[in-house]
């Protein structure tokens, strides 16, 4: 049966994906570049600083995870620039990476995102496939799909504001374990 | 035992001879169970895990690194529709060759890795950036916190870059890495692998997995390869030697093709010529 013009037909993905496996304790002199984690210059007007550790379920530091960053602009706009891993001044991707440090944490300089929440994608030694999660603005803890989640659960995806940013800890496990996201539920439904 | 005393007259051994208490039987029955659980439960129900399973215990890394709360299923919004662009300026032609960073040639096995990035319909993932970092030819990394007693080789460091071209194609040059000791448990050792990151047209498609060389006796006893439990799905990290790969007189080839998970986005035009 031919398909009406402009309709597209519902895919079933054909492929099946190939599998995740743990980054391992050798990224750091790979993966993360000089200035990456820096997608707006530090201290710059309009520039704010989000940092936090990564802790395991004993709630010790992580320090060997490495944390990525994906961002609408202040206008909620979605930036579509090369230059995340050759940065130049005044130019914003969107777009970073930071290892953590000896005491689990990471740190970007960056701006507030129109669109409400930070994108996170979290990685470490001992973790056998990538995590996503979202660090919402503090503004925008009345999202409505934050409040399908249990209070505490959505708690965990809330940045506390600061000075100059906000912090946002990513709990691997535990009590106050981050509300990790599973992207692919469509696929299945 | 007196076996050992005698070797070392005559065979080098490490400093730090101190190795953990697990034995590699107690990880390979844990490795056993889990393998087993999962075929009696596809049988059953016919739920396949098509991605390694954060709850693997014989990784003993994993064990406070894991979630135990299921993930949120929740529909990708906004930036999660979309990738971070990357480009030639990002990327330079050279990072490609990982045997051309220093002035001599590293020592081992010159090879060439290539192969397609695709969605999970089938279409190349275009202009986009892939990230590879791997141990030299004798299994070290150029990397501080490998203390692995083997040597470091100064024309190597193990880092390349590349962007794929119009069909979805990677393309690097490099050496084959040796397979290398670690601290899992005793007499713990990965098989030779090569480090991929990749990224798709969604950053709900971003993947950082493990490519493997074909027949590696190390396959069944390393945790990181078999917390994947459903067998198809993990021999999908394994690259083929192909012969039309392989060039005259100076390097042998392998193909390795890379699916990345679905796509909520809407194909472009672009993408339904491909």
């Amino acid at each position: 049966m031919p398909e009406a013009r402009g309709i597209r037909p519902v895919e079933t993905p054909a492929l099946d994906p190939t599998p995740g496996q743990t980054v391992g304790p050798f990224f750091g002199f790979a993966l993360p570049v000089p200035g990456g984690a820096e997608i707006a210059p530090a201290g710059a007007a309009g520039a704010v600083r989000l940092h936090g550790r990564v802790l395991d379920g004993a709630g010790s530091p992580v320090p060997d995870a490495m944390v990525e960053l994906w961002q609408s602009d202040t206008d909620g706009a979605v930036v579509q620039q090369a230059g995340s891993l050759r940065r130049s001044a005044g130019e914003f991707t969107g777009w970073g990476r930071a290892a953590t440090d000896a005491d689990g944490w990471y740190e970007f300089w960056t701006r507030v995102p129109g669109g409400g929440f930070f994108s996170l994608a979290v990685f470490a030694r001992g973790l056998m496939h990538r995590l996503f999660t979202r660090a919402y603005l503090p503004t925008a803890a009345s999202d409505p799909w934050l409040s399908t989640l249990p209070q505490d659960r959505a708690g965990t995806l809330v940045a506390r504001a600061q000075d100059d940013g906000f912090v946002f800890d990513i709990h691997l496990q535990g009590d106050q374990e981050t509300v990790f996201l599973d992207f692919s539920a469509r696929d299945r439904r | 035992m007196p076996t050992v005393g005698v070797m070392t007259d005559t065979v080098r051994q490490p400093v730090d001879a101190s190795t953990p208490d697990v034995t590699q039987a107690q990880i390979s029955a844990q490795m056993e169970d889990a393998a087993q659980s999962y075929l009696r439960g596809l049988a059953d129900h016919g739920r396949r895990e098509l991605h390694p399973r954060l709850d693997y215990p014989a990784y003993r890394s994993s064990v406070l690194r894991h979630p135990t709360k299921d993930p949120v299923p929740v529909d990708p919004e906004g930036v999660e529709l979309w990738s971070p662009v990357f480009g030639e300026r990002d990327v330079a032609a050279v990072e490609a060759d990982l045997t051309a960073v220093h002035a001599g040639e590293p020592l081992g096995e010159r090879i060439v890795v290539t192969g397609r990035v695709l969605d999970a319909h089938g279409r190349p993932v275009r202009r986009q950036l892939v990230e590879v970092w791997q141990a030299n030819a004798s299994g070290r990394y150029a990397h501080q916190r490998d203390q692995h007693p083997a040597p470091l080789d100064p024309n190597f460091t193990g880092v390349g870059r590349c962007l794929t071209d119009d069909q979805g194609w990677y393309r690097f040059q490099t050496i084959k890495p040796g397979p290398y000791p670690w601290r899992n448990h005793r007499n713990a050792w990965r098989p030779a692998h090569i480090h991929f990151s990749l990224f798709g047209t969604e950053f709900t498609q971003r993947l950082v997995t493990q490519m493997y060389f074909p027949g590696d006796p190390l396959f069944a006893l390393d945790p990181i390869y078999q917390s994947i439990l459903d067998p198809a799905a993990r021999e999908r990290l394994i690259a083929s030697y192909d012969h039309d790969l392989t060039q005259p007189e100076w390097a042998t080839g392998y193909r390795w093709d890379i699916v990345l998970d679905g796509t909520r986005r809407t194909p472009t035009e672009e993408d339904v010529d491909a």
